[in-house]
């Protein structure tokens, strides 16, 4: 498949690995912020590849695990109202709640209904006049103009009973977060490339000016990231941290203007809860007021139970990076992917599920 | 949830076309991508084209790739 089998060859893995392992002096802490570079790390062996100077943490880019816990209710809650058919991406059914997940709700009578885009939740609205439609939107930058564009469409074509629960969440507000607790002592980033395709790389510009940690761009494929830790491990080396982009065929430093206008047309900027990090302000979208009748939030209304964790689950540590899921103590005995007890457990994206998935004794180490 | 696949377009129709990946036909938004055009490697993100490949920057990362390939005194 082109674009994608060129940057999993092994030879020129080999000689990007070798570069890192000579260079590479001093000890540094990496975070890759995206979970799909957590799963694309642990898949590909690159942990083994890098030089043990080179420390990982995974970060919250995991738009499933970092939902918080009274979200996941709501939205559960909401399932349960009657002529309500919820919507989501995969995952999100087999998360936790307090009290419930929506696959529990599913089985007691609710219709919850997994679509792979907002496209099919949009006809599914249509295809169901009598009902009412709501997208449990979740998902960073990448996603938010697909949720937008949906609210478009649905106004466009005078859809009446379609809604979306804006669980929408912006990534660098929360990296700011992480580097200011002060709690990792990260030294580099690898920064999303995927929510960089929409918003480009200038809004990086602050973690190497205001933090003096270097930020470097990946692409998802082996050598993608390889490249990025090169690029990382040189800055580091050189005590010149800056942006940098390693995945220029699909990021520019503008990002696609076109979806974020879109996406600033139907959302205005609002605070989020994010699981293990709480209320972060202007980290969250809110459907405007424009587009209010769209807005599940203010449609619906439910009663909440007040949210519970699950008892010894560290998720939220996970997420921030403060803790490996090595140093849970249900990993594996308890907490599997059969039987999760949090959703970092859950997700494809999740660390704890990488980890389970592709550990082996060397990567699942406790530094 | 950011994943994001490269397919081809191989029809367009409107703000929406037709795109392959490995003989998988699949309809795809381009609602986000209107400068996209037919022969284009866009990345796919549930259900939307979010992004062209820009195809020159592919061949220079898998130049520089080689390059350091070839320096490595592993070979």
């Amino acid at each position: 498949m082109k674009f994608i089998d060129e940057y999993r060859d092994s030879e020129l893995a080999r000689g990007l690995a070798y570069k890192i392992a000579k260079r590479s002096t001093k000890t540094i802490r990496l975070m890759e912020f995206c979970g799909g570079h957590t799963h694309a790390i642990l898949r590909y062996g690159i942990r083994q590849l890098v030089p043990k100077t080179v420390e990982m943490r995974s970060g919250p880019g995991c738009p499933v695990c970092v939902t918080a816990t009274a979200d996941l209710d709501k939205a559960i809650a909401l399932a349960h109202l009657p002529d309500v058919i919820i919507t989501t991406f995969g995952d999100m059914t087999r998360v936790p709640g307090s009290y419930s997940s929506l696959q529990q709700a599913k089985a007691e009578g609710a219709d919850v209904r997994i679509v792979y885009s907002t496209i099919d939740a949009v006809e599914m609205a249509q295809a169901n006049p009598g009902k009412s439609v709501i997208f449990a939107g979740i998902g960073f930058e990448t996603t938010a103009p697909t949720i937008a564009a949906s609210i478009i469409k649905a106004r466009r074509d005078k859809i009446k009973n379609f809604y979306v629960l804006s669980l929408n969440k912006l990534t660098p507000p929360v990296m700011k977060v992480l580097l200011d607790s002060g709690e990792l002592k990260l030294d580099g980033i690898i920064g999303p490339g995927h929510v960089s395709v929409i918003i480009g790389s200038h809004p990086y510009e602050f973690i190497p000016k205001d933090y003096g940690v270097a930020c470097v761009i990946s692409g998802f494929e082996p050598l993608d990231i390889l490249l990025c830790i090169d690029k990382l491990v040189e800055q580091i080396e050189k005590g010149e941290p800056k942006v940098e982009i390693a995945y220029p065929r699909g990021v520019k430093p503008a990002g696609n203007r076109k979806a974020w206008q879109l996406t600033e047309r139907v959302f205005e900027i609002g605070e989020a809860n994010w699981r293990g990090i709480g209320i972060v302000p202007q980290s969250g979208l809110k459907v405007r007021e424009k587009y209010e009748r769209f807005d599940a939030d203010k449609a619906f209304s439910v009663t909440l139970k007040p949210p519970k964790e699950p008892k010894g689950c560290r998720c939220g540590d996970v997420i921030r990076g403060a803790a490996m899921p090595l140093e849970c103590k249900l990993f594996r005995k308890v907490c599997t992917p059969e039987s999760p007890v949090g959703p970092c457990m859950v997700s494809s994206e999740g660390a704890c599920a990488a980890y389970y998935q592709y550990g082996t004794l060397e990567n699942l180490q406790v530094f | 949830m950011c994943l994001a696949v490269p397919v081809k377009i191989v029809f367009i129709d409107g703000d929406e076309a037709e795109t392959e990946i490995a003989g998988v036909r699949r309809r795809v938004s381009i609602a986000l991508t209107p400068e996209a055009k037919l022969g284009d490697y866009v990345l796919l993100h549930t259900g939307y084209a979010i992004g062209v490949i820009d195809e020159a920057e592919a061949e220079e990362t898998l130049k520089l790739l080689e390059e350091i390939a070839s320096l490595s005194e592993v070979y």
